[in-house]
């Protein structure tokens, strides 16, 4: 099992879900029309490291962090 | 400590002297400071912030190391929670050997600050806090999930 984590503005308590990869994650977050819609503007990371690979693999206890668009200052 | 969070305002004056306290004996030639100051607009009574401090922290390292390979160094404060209109909640800043690697560094720093640095603004209207999000920012590497098999 691993734990897909929303911050910032996305108001979404966390899931868990069993998933191999992060291509499974956005299988699973493509099904949810309250998500869908981020999709494409979420940056990911894996246990705090951001990540660029669908194929990333994903072990069981992973944390996967959803990243909206942001700004500081 | 070179990145700090603090909850609510910063203070300036404060902060800027306490890093000036602390630099000014290190030889580094130039000091250049930023401060990023809440705007009165849209009707706006403050900002607020949410901050993700593992990847901040990581971004963060990211850049000290860029400016360390300039001889550089850099420092940044940055508020979580409510900060009124003309207060502030943001300071960073280049101390550098040199003043054209300082110039360089403060604005890319800032720059990439705005883009890919963790922090999620709203702003606060008659109490109610509304994400910002026409002027934030898809990080770099955004979309990863939206693609399809």
């Amino acid at each position: 099992m691993i734990t897909i984590e929303f911050l910032g503005p996305i108001a979404q308590e966390d899931i868990t879900i069993e998933a191999n990869s992060l291509q499974d994650v956005a299988d699973f977050l493509q099904k949810d029309p309250k998500l869908s819609p981020w999709l494409d503007s979420l940056a990911i990371a894996i246990n705090d490291k951001l990540t660029d690979s669908l194929d990333a693999p994903l072990n069981d206890g992973d944390r996967v962090s959803l990243l909206p668009p942001v700004c500081g200052g | 400590m070179m990145l700090e969070i603090i909850d609510g305002p910063l203070s300036p004056k404060e902060i800027l002297a306490q890093w000036y306290d602390e630099e000014y004996e290190a030889n580094y030639g130039a000091f250049i400071p930023f401060v990023g100051i809440v705007r009165e607009e849209d009707g706006i009574e403050a900002l607020s912030f949410d901050i993700y401090e593992p990847i901040l922290k990581n971004w963060f390292d990211s850049w000290q190391e860029k400016a360390r390979q300039r001889g550089a160094k850099l420092r940044m404060a940055h508020s979580k929670g409510d900060v009124r209109v003309h207060e502030s909640s943001y300071i960073a800043a280049v101390l550098s050997p040199q003043r054209r690697a300082a110039l360089e560094l403060i604005d890319a720093f800032v720059e990439d600050f705005k883009a890919n640095a963790p922090i999620w603004k709203y702003d606060v209207i008659q109490g109610e806090r509304i994400y910002a999000k026409k002027r934030s920012t898809p990080m770099n590497g955004a979309g990863l999930l939206a693609k399809k098999d």
